[in-house]
């Protein structure tokens, strides 16, 4: 087994690069940093959802489009700037959204359970699209430049701000999501959904009920998903409806299964490596989508542990099925 | 008696699983139900766990009516069952797998920020009844990898953790190897007393271990009740070992 030293100091020495990153990297990488931030949180909680339940959600982005057009909404409608609020106004929003379709979708599983978010994403993507008045339709809305902390960081200009104070930010936000998500994987919760993931029919036998676990932590991950969303509207600064557009969706599944969905880690790993590949490949090449696609099927055929399956080694080495 | 069942049928389209069966089950009872395939045995086990309303009947479960209410809730109210195919949490250790069952009979599931680790007692527990099953030296290898008598083993041991006061053994010798037949079932036996379980429902097919370890058999042959009596009696029943024994086997 591991020794639990090197994970600690690996773990440090990223920590560590990170924040230091804004002093060391060129503008430009560390506002890249930003969408990874936010596609971080996003990722933990689909990844509850995903790894620890064995639910695919095709409708991710429906939800970090309601944490996103929170804080527009906020900012340019009602003239609220603290990020603090909007975060919290985002997660709300979320989970009055995902409580009743949560409750439906967590009915079914495999396909169906794809299928059924991905059609509540789509319809949320024709809302934004069709009510021009509210939403801004296909122009989408604005998202003002948020209070961090309760000030104004007026003496900053935009990059400033972004490379600054905001990246500081984004990354405690992502630092306390992380924690609290540890830890609920670590709790009595996670284990009850890791029997669900592993075998539903044995888990209701022993008094664990299914739906309602279910439908918790698709409520846990459509919250960690808006959260995420509106953590990655400021650098955006306009949110259009292509956030909740389906293909979006898809890029929360690719990220996951590049990091790695059977490691806590493996969905940061894979938000990190899916910006800056995106970034490098459309600055080469404009067919970028095709180079992933390629990825895509390279990694579900070759390493479908992702990235931090290639790394990890297994305690147990698995066995063969044998009858 | 804390398990009745009353006149159950159950249809299905013309097909008749069960046709009028009715039984008891005792407290400190160890009772098979034996019978040949298609004799509605798995039927029965499905009404008697409540998994599947009754067409028509009853079951009762201290003085309760079970009829479909479903396995979490048929938890709650203690009894808890193991099934004929092996069940289990492939990638979860020997170790989690009990402890979820602890986690689940004190209602602590939803306990999100509480840490596992940290709770010595439910650990405590769950080592314990890893200790009475012999899987305490696989107490952290993923279930997947243990062999086949090992997962058998498993799946009881996770319901008996539940503490129910009566249990569903549905074959729990199958799959295991001859020669390791009584062991596995000198293992239950030995859990169940220890546990404190009231009663004991095995269906099964391996007449050694149903003459061996039974209080009572209930012999079922096209959905009915052909006998109920002490293994002696069964043994002498000409009509149970023609259609159900086989003479030549015993």
């Amino acid at each position: 087994m591991n020794s639990p030293v090197k994970p600690a100091l690996i773990l440090a020495a990223v920590g560590a690069a990170v924040i230091l990153v804004p002093l060391a990297a060129p503008p430009y990488y560390v506002t890249l940093m930003l969408p990874f931030m936010a596609y971080g949180v996003v990722l933990l909680g689909f990844n509850l959802l995903f790894g620890y339940t064995g639910l695919v959600s095709f409708g991710h982005a429906l939800f970090i489009g309601i944490g996103a057009y929170t804080g527009a909404v906020l900012t340019t409608r009602f003239g609220i700037r603290h990020m603090e609020v909007i975060l919290l106004a985002a997660a709300v929003a979320a989970a009055v959204a995902a409580a009743p379709v949560g409750a439906l979708c967590v009915r079914y599983v495999k396909i169906y359970f794809g299928m059924l978010t991905l059609a509540f994403g789509m319809v949320f993507y024709t809302f934004l699209l069709k009510f021009y008045r509210l939403t801004g339709g296909d122009e989408g809305m604005r998202m003002l430049r948020p209070y961090l902390l309760g000030s104004e960081w007026a003496g900053f200009n935009k990059t400033a701000y972004l490379v600054g104070p905001y990246y500081y930010f984004s990354l405690a936000v992502l630092v306390v999501a992380t924690l609290l998500m540890w830890r609920i994987v670590s709790s009595p919760f996670g284990l009850c959904l890791r029997t669900i993931r592993d075998n539903p029919l044995k888990a209701e036998s022993l008094g664990i009920g299914v739906s309602r676990y279910r439908w918790h932590a698709f409520m846990i991950s459509a919250v960690y998903a808006a959260v995420g969303g509106a953590l990655l509207a400021p650098p955006i600064g306009n949110v259009d409806p292509t956030l909740v557009y389906w293909t979006h969706s898809g890029n929360v599944v690719f990220m996951v299964l590049l990091g790695g969905f059977a490691s806590f880690f493996g969905p940061l790993l894979g938000a990190f490596v899916f910006i800056f590949l995106q970034d490098t490949v459309m600055s080469v090449f404009p067919y970028w989508r095709l180079v992933f696609g390629a990825v895509l099927a390279f990694l579900v055929i070759c390493a479908p542990g992702g990235l931090m399956g290639l790394f990890a080694r297994r305690p147990v080495p698995l066995e063969p099925e044998r009858g | 008696m804390i398990l009745e069942a009353q006149d159950l049928r159950q249809r299905y389209g013309a097909y008749v699983a069960l046709d009028g069966i009715s039984l008891t089950i005792r407290e400190n009872e160890f009772v098979s139900i034996i019978g040949p395939n298609g004799a509605g045995k798995s039927t029965l086990i499905n009404v008697l766990t409540g998994a599947l309303p009754p067409t028509e009947g009853r079951v009762r479960f201290k003085g309760r009516d079970i009829g479909g209410i479903g396995p979490v809730a048929l938890t709650r109210l203690g009894m808890a069952r193991s099934f004929q195919l092996v069940q289990i949490f492939p990638d979860l250790t020997v170790l989690e797998t009990l402890e979820a069952a602890v986690v689940s009979r004190l209602g602590r599931g939803l306990r999100l920020f509480a840490s596992l680790r940290g709770d010595r007692a439910m650990r405590a527990e769950a080592l314990e009844v890893a200790e009475l099953f012999g899987l305490a030296t696989r107490a952290h290898v993923p279930a997947r990898v243990l062999p086949q008598g090992d997962k058998k083993l498993l799946d009881v041991a996770s319901a008996f953790t539940l503490r129910p006061e009566i249990i569903l053994l549905d074959e729990p010798t199958s799959g295991v190897s001859t020669a390791d037949k009584h062991a596995v079932m000198e293992i239950l036996v030995a859990a169940a007393r220890r546990i404190g379980l009231r009663s004991i429902i095995q269906v099964e097919h391996d007449m050694d271990i149903v003459f061996g370890y039974s209080d009572r058999i209930i012999a079922l042959h096209q959905g009915r009740v052909l006998a109920d009596a002490t293994p002696d009696a069964i043994r002498a029943d000409a009509r149970v070992v023609d259609t159900v024994i086989g003479r030549g086997a015993r």
